[in-house]
């Protein structure tokens, strides 16, 4: 198996937020917390596109590289999950991640920081697969249901996809080649390390 | 008193040895994805065997194939 990733085709995406609603409903997210979001580019302008964003799961991680208590871990499929009993929520995470996804309850009276929060890709975290404190701490495990993360799955258009990264891939590939355009994965090279359309040879991302 | 002295010196050089560490814990050990969650269906999707990595590591792939390739269920 690949590794897990996620697309979203910009040209399918309709900002109705079913994925961020799917995601909150799921996991029961607290109040201030949103695991994932969409994000419209050029509003109100013709042309305007709508991405849906959350954690990457980063092939090289810039979280886990800043993280001063090394808390993140990654599965074998390549999901980057956090223990949140070792974070101390120092939000070192929050400043490294390229897309925004380290998520801070406002937890104490005085909105102090707690533990980080991001998505899992429905994975769970290190405690007893689909236990109770598995649950509290970090979400439903799906992929230990044998089931895909629920915000791809609820997505109306299916403009976010997810799963194994060959089958995403060749999904997405065979619409490109259908409609004839749309082949721009945004935050595909800079999560994955892949070279994009227009990108110079050698760069990252 | 000098005897006083050098216990009372004694017992603080030896002051720090009874420290715990204060090194961040290393993380928990996960469970491989594979392995299931112990529920039954509808909780646990049907079509593979909690355990087995082929059989999960295809449901997905499968899952992922009917549930969002839309041009497979049309054309």
């Amino acid at each position: 198996m690949a590794r897990m990733k996620f697309i979203c085709d910009s040209e399918r995406c309709i900002e109705c937020n079913g994925c961020v609603t799917a995601c909150k409903n799921e996991h029961e997210v607290p109040w201030g917390v949103n695991r994932r979001r969409v994000v419209t580019l050029n509003d109100g302008v013709p042309g305007e596109r709508s991405i849906s964003v959350a954690c990457m799961h980063c092939s090289d991680a810039p979280c886990m590289a800043v993280c001063p208590v090394n808390c993140f871990y990654r599965t074998e499929e390549g999901v980057v999950l956090h223990d949140k009993d070792t974070c101390i929520g120092c939000g070192y995470c929050s400043y490294a991640c390229p897309f925004g996804a380290p998520q801070f309850p406002a937890a104490g009276t005085f909105g102090v920081r707690g533990k980080m929060d991001k998505c899992t890709f429905c994975a769970g975290g290190p405690e007893e697969h689909g236990s109770q404190a598995e649950f509290t701490k970090y979400g439903r495990n799906r992929l230990a249901e044998g089931k895909l993360p629920a915000c791809a799955e609820m997505c109306s258009t299916k403009a976010l996809l997810a799963g194994d990264g060959d089958v995403v891939a060749d999904i997405l590939r065979n619409r490109v080649l259908k409609r004839g355009k749309g082949a721009e994965v945004w935050g595909w090279g800079t999560a994955y390390g892949s070279r994009q359309g227009g990108q110079p040879q050698g760069q990252k991302s | 008193m000098r005897a006083t002295l050098v216990i009372t010196a004694a017992l603080f050089g030896l002051a720090a040895c009874g420290e715990s560490p204060q090194t961040a814990n290393r993380v928990k050990q996960d469970a491989a994805l594979f392995q299931g969650t112990g529920k039954a269906a509808p909780f646990q999707a049907g079509g593979w065997k909690a355990g087995d990595r082929t059989s999960w590591e295809q449901q997905l792939k499968t899952r992922a194939q009917q549930g969002q390739n839309d041009y497979a269920k049309v054309n």
